[in-house]
C-alpha cells in the first residue's frame, strides 16, 4: 500500500502495525524515502540511523537525547564525534515501546536559540516556505514532522524550544510539567528548566507519546510519579474556565495576523461551551525575559563548564593543562554559548550574584504566585504561542536581543514550571500561527481536553501548503 | 559602560575561555547590551520575597543504597580525546600559573 508520509499520523502508523496492513520495514521504507527526498533542502537531520532492531512507529529524537552508539552533538563542534555509551532514559523508553529510530534532528547549539540559526552544522528550512525559520532551537524535529519525515519526534524546552517551533511549522508541541520527564542523557542547557516533550501532528499523537516517555525515574531525582495520561476524544470544552491574560495576548511585538488568529480560537472556545474571562499576569511578560536570560545562563554555564577537552569531546592540544581546557572551549563553542557562558559567569561572580542571580530567583517567585493566582479562577490560560510567524534566514541572527523575544510569550509559564501546549490556530500570511493552552502544573489531561476540541473544530490542515 | 574590556577578561578567565581580540571586543558591546536589559529585575523591591531555585516543592529524594553495575572502564574511555591505561592523559599543569593568571 502507499503511505502518505505528509498525512499519516503515529496513531494511524500504529494501527496500520497492529493490523498486519504494513511492516515495521515497509513503514521506515517510506520514511526514508520522504527524507531522501526533502531533507538535503530542509536539513530536518544531522544524523540518519540505517536500521533499528525495533519493528514499531518510527520516530526522530532531537540531537540533544543521548542515544547509544549512535552520535550526539546537540548541533555544536565540541561534540561533532561523540558517541554516547548509553541511552538516555527517554531514548530507552521510547526503545521498550517499539519505536524505531530515524535519526538525530538538528538544534541551534546547546539548544540555544529560536531558529535553528546557531547550530554549528548550518540551519533546518521551515518547510511551508524554505527562505524562513522552522524555529528553535528544536527546528529540525518541528520541521521534519511537519514535511513527513517522521511520524513524531521529540524535543526539549528551556524557554520555548519545543512550542515555538511547533507553532512555526504548523504542528502541535507540548512541553510538559517540570518533573513529569527524565532529563537522565539529555544535554543539559539550564536544569531548573530544561524539559523533554513530544512534537506531533494531532493532539493525540502527543498525549500517546507524552504517555511513553513520562513518569518516575530513579536515573533523575527530579522526576515525580504523573497522573495516567487520558487519551482525549470529546470534542466539546463545557465546564472549562479559560482565561486570557491580558499582558501575553497584547504584548508588544504581536503580529496583528498572530492576533487575529488566536482571537477566533478564543471566540471557538466560548462557541465550544467554555466559560472565557479575563485575567492579568502583570509582572511575569514584562519581568519574564530579564528573569529568564539571567537564569538560564547563570545555569548554563555552569552546565558547559563539563566541556574541558580531557573525558570526551574536542580537544585542542597544547603544552599545559590550562591552556588546553580554555583553547578547546574557545574553538569548540560558537557565538551564542559563548554569550550565555560569559553572561551567566557574570551574574554568578562575587559581588553581582545578589542583584542578578538572586533578584532573578525573587522574581520568579513572583512569576509563580501570579499564575497560581490565575489557576484559582481558570483551568487554562491561552495566548498566542510566538508573536511573530517563522521569520526569514539572517533576519534576527545578528541581533541576540531581538531573537530573544521570539521566545517573550512561553517564557513565563516556565519559568513557573507550568506545562504548555501550542496547537496550530490558522494562517497569517500564508504562515501556521499556534496558540499556547497554559494548564497548572500536572494539568496535561486537560490541556490533552481543550487541545484536541480546539483542533477538531479549527480543522487546520498541517500539511504545508507547498507539499500539497 | 557598565562592563569593560578588563571586566570581560577576567569573566573569559573565570569561564576558561580563551577568546581571540575580535570575540573580546564585540562581547564587550553585547554584554553591555544584555545587562542593560536584564538588569530591569532591579526594578522590583522584592526584599521579602523568598527567592525559587527550582519549580517543584521536592526535598530530599532518596534511593536505596544497592551497589548497581556502572560502565565498563572501555565505555568510560571510549570518546577519551587521549587514554593512557585508566587515566585520561593530559600535559602538566605546571608552569600554567602565569599564562592562565
Amino acid at each position: 500500500m502507499t503511505i502518505d508520509t505528509l498525512r499519516l499520523t503515529a496513531e494511524e502508523a500504529k494501527g496500520l502495525l497492529e493490523r498486519g496492513d504494513v511492516s515495521g520495514a515497509e513503514l521506515r521504507a517510506a520514511y526514508r524515502e520522504a527524507i531522501d527526498a526533502r531533507n538535503e533542502e530542509l536539513h530536518c537531520f544531522l544524523t540518519l540511523v540505517d536500521s533499528d532492531d525495533n519493528e514499531g512507529v518510527p520516530i526522530a529524537l532531537k540531537d540533544v537525547i543521548s542515544t547509544k552508539g549512535v552520535r550526539t552533538t546537540a548541533g555544536s563542534k565540541i561534540l561533532e564525534n561523540y558517541v554516547p555509551v548509553f541511552d538516555s532514559t527517554v531514548a530507552e523508553r521510547c526503545k521498550a515501546a517499539g519505536l524505531q529510530l530515524l535519526g538525530k534532528t538538528n538544534t541551534d547549539e546547546f539548544a540555544m536559540g529560536s531558529s535553528t540559526e546557531n547550530s554549528a552544522y548550518g540551519p533546518s528550512k521551515n518547510p511551508w516556505d524554505p527562505t524562513r525559520v522552522p524555529g528553535g532551537s528544536g527546528g529540525g524535529s518541528a520541521a521534519a514532522v511537519s514535511a513527513g519525515l517522521a511520524p513524531w519526534a521529540l524535543g526539549s524546552d528551556t524557554g520555548g524550544s519545543i512550542k515555538q517551533p511547533s507553532a512555526l511549522c504548523g504542528n502541535v508541541g507540548l512541553r510538559p510539567t517540570y518533573g513529569t520527564v527524565s532529563r537522565y542523557g539529555i544535554v543539559a542547557f539550564a536544569s531548573s528548566l530544561d524539559q523533554v516533550g513530544p512534537v506531533t501532528k494531532n493532539v493525540r499523537d502527543n498525549a500517546l507519546l507524552y504517555g511513553i516517555i513520562s513518569g518516575r525515574d530513579d536515573s533523575d531525582s527530579t522526576t515525580v510519579d504523573v497522573p495516567p495520561v487520558e487519551l482525549p476524544d470529546g470534542e466539546d470544552l463545557k465546564g472549562l474556565r479559560v482565561g486570557v491574560p491580558k499582558e501575553l495576548n497584547e504584548a508588544e511585538g504581536i503580529e496583528p495576523g498572530v492576533a487575529a488568529a488566536v482571537r477566533r480560537a478564543i471566540d471557538l472556545c466560548a462557541s465550544l461551551g467554555a466559560d472565557v474571562g479575563e485575567c492579568e499576569l502583570p509582572r511575569s511578560v514584562e519581568y519574564g525575559m530579564a528573569c529568564y536570560y539571567l537564569i538560564a545562563p547563570a545555569e548554563a554555564s555552569s552546565n558547559l563548564s563539563r566541556y574541558d577537552g580531557v573525558r570526551y569531546g574536542l580537544r585542542v592540544p597544547a603544552d599545559n593543562y590550562y591552556e588546553l581546557v580554555a583553547r578547546t572551549r574557545d574553538a569548540g563553542f560558537g557565538d551564542e554559548p559563548k554569550r550565555r557562558i560569559m553572561l551567566g559567569t557574570y551574574a554568578l561572580s562575587a559581588g553581582y550574584y545578589e542583584a542578578y542571580y538572586g533578584q532573578a530567583q525573587k522574581v520568579r517567585t513572583v512569576i509563580a504566585r501570579e499564575f497560581d493566582a490565575a489557576f484559582e479562577r481558570f483551568d487554562v490560560l491561552i495566548s498566542p504561542t510566538s508573536p511573530m510567524v517563522a521569520f526569514k534566514l539572517g533576519e534576527k541572527s545578528e541581533n541576540p536581543l531581538a531573537m530573544y523575544l521570539a521566545d517573550v510569550l512561553t517564557i513565563p509559564p516556565n519559568m513557573a514550571g507550568l506545562p504548555g501546549l501550542s496547537v496550530p490556530c490558522g494562517l497569517s500570511e500564508g504562515l501556521p500561527v499556534g496558540l499556547q493552552l497554559i494548564g497548572p502544573q500536572f494539568s496535561e489531561n486537560t490541556l490533552f481536553r481543550a487541545g484536541h476540541a480546539l483542533e477538531l473544530a479549527i480543522g487546520f490542515d498541517t500539511v504545508p501548503e507547498r507539499l500539497r | 559602560m557598565a562592563i569593560s574590556r578588563e571586566d570581560v577578561l577576567h569573566v573569559a578567565a573565570l569561564a576558561q575561555l580563551e577568546l581571540s581580540e575580535e570575540e573580546i571586543a564585540r562581547l564587550t558591546v553585547e554584554l553591555n547590551d544584555i545587562l542593560a536589559a536584564v538588569g530591569k529585575v532591579s526594578e522590583l523591591d522584592l526584599s521579602d520575597v523568598p527567592p525559587t531555585s527550582h519549580p517543584l516543592a521536592v526535598v530530599n529524594v532518596f534511593r536505596p543504597d544497592e551497589p548497581r553495575p556502572s560502565l565498563s572502564l572501555d565505555d568510560v574511555f571510549a570518546n577519551a580525546p587521549e587514554r593512557d591505561a585508566d587515566y585520561f592523559r593530559v600535559p602538566p599543569t605546571g608552569a600554567a600559573e602565569e599564562s592562565s593568571a
